[in-house]
């Protein structure tokens, strides 16, 4: 084992603007978020920078997949947090977020213009068959990747008739089965302390 | 007043997306439902397509897309930063708890729950894009079957790699020639 000395030791000496250039980066590099942000991550944080290890990065990931909000976004805080403290955490999400808005902004002024246009209309159409193809996608290797058994089945069908027969808002359904969660934790616990 | 109102329905949807950028989209459906003058199920799935092929995590790209249709660049930034804020203070939070986190049978517990109506949350906002793109729009039935049957060649055809962006391309080559 003969690693240099003199590169950064994982988790010290991220400047601000680094952080905020390397999510940046990693941001308009990124298609799609999610997964095909992690061997993106990889490179810039844990090789280049080696701002952490690869273990951290897996570690921030899984957190990043079961808390809320966008998968890439919370990673990339994470480990701002880790490296630099809050203001670390600022900088590394705001980078992450930028290209996006600077891109879309652009784009949307662009295609509203075009809007009106019959074959840019048509091409739409065709591309929503497409979209709807590629939600089921990822609808399925999340499935896959959830390992589900009967009661997953049967509690996705459930909130999902009650959508779509009912319309009750998600947030609703959502906070639902957090309640049920703690419910289920409460009884739990109490049958078997300690496990 | 729309900033406000914007700012509380992404830092809602922030909070409880759970699943990564695809887990906003049936939110995203919600309120479209809720305030028709934003935008229609029809310009949402375009969204979608678009947010799909640019660089950036999807997630981002959608709420910076929605908030722009709403009410202008400064729509968009409020709507993505709103959207980022509550994962922000979760994240600043289980940073400092990392290990008892992940080990805590009451995380556990909550996401044997969470997990399976995130999904199908999801396969709710599959169904809102399905019905639009495949069963209610090509107005003429034979053009209706061709839709669908690309449909499900797709679904097969994307599980092998192929760059989402290629699908997107081909959707909008078959929608130029045949619908």
């Amino acid at each position: 084992m003969t690693e240099p000395q003199k590169l950064t030791e994982p988790g010290s000496k991220a400047s601000l603007p680094s952080l905020f250039i390397s999510f940046f980066y990693i941001g308009l590099f990124t298609f799609g978020g999610g997964m095909a942000m992690l061997p993106m991550l990889q490179k810039e944080i844990v090789e280049k920078h080696r701002w952490c290890t690869e273990e951290d990065i897996l570690d921030y990931f899984a957190v990043g997949q079961c808390t809320p909000g966008i998968i890439a976004v919370n990673t990339a805080t994470f480990v701002g947090e880790k490296t630099r403290g809050l203001l670390g955490a600022l900088f590394a999400t705001l980078g992450v977020v930028f290209p996006s808005l600077i891109i879309i902004t652009i784009l949307s002024s662009i295609l509203k213009a075009f809007s009106s246009n019959v074959y840019v209309s048509r091409a739409f159409s065709g591309i929503r068959v497409v979209v709807s193809a590629l939600i089921l996608n990822s609808l399925i290797k999340l499935l896959k990747s959830a390992k589900p058994d009967v009661f997953f089945f049967i509690l996705m069908l459930v909130s999902f008739g009650l959508k779509v027969l009912f319309d009750i808002s998600s947030v609703l359904i959502i906070i639902a089965s957090i309640a049920l969660g703690l419910l289920y934790f409460l009884i739990n616990r109490k049958k078997e302390p300690r496990a | 007043m729309t900033y406000l109102l914007l700012f509380w329905e992404f830092f809602q949807i922030g909070l409880f997306a759970v699943g990564g950028g695809m887990a906003t989209i049936p939110f995203l459906f919600d309120l479209s439902a809720r305030h028709p003058e934003w935008y229609s199920p029809e310009m949402l799935s375009d969204m979608i397509a678009i947010s799909e092929s640019t660089p950036g995590p999807i997630g981002i790209n959608m709420a910076s897309y929605v908030g722009n249709t709403v009410s202008g660049v400064l729509g968009g930034v409020v709507a993505t930063l709103s959207l980022v804020l509550p994962s922000y203070i979760t994240i600043i939070i289980i940073a400092k708890v990392l290990e008892r986190f992940k080990e805590s049978p009451l995380v556990t517990d909550l996401f044997r729950f969470i997990r399976p109506v995130a999904l199908g949350m999801m396969a709710y906002a599959f169904w809102v894009v399905f019905e639009v793109s495949v069963i209610s729009e090509g107005v003429i039935l034979p053009v209706n079957a061709i839709a669908f049957v690309i449909f499900f060649a797709l679904i097969y055809l994307l599980n092998k790699k192929v760059h989402p962006l290629a699908w997107i391309g081909l959707g909008a080559l078959f929608g130029i020639f045949l619908l």
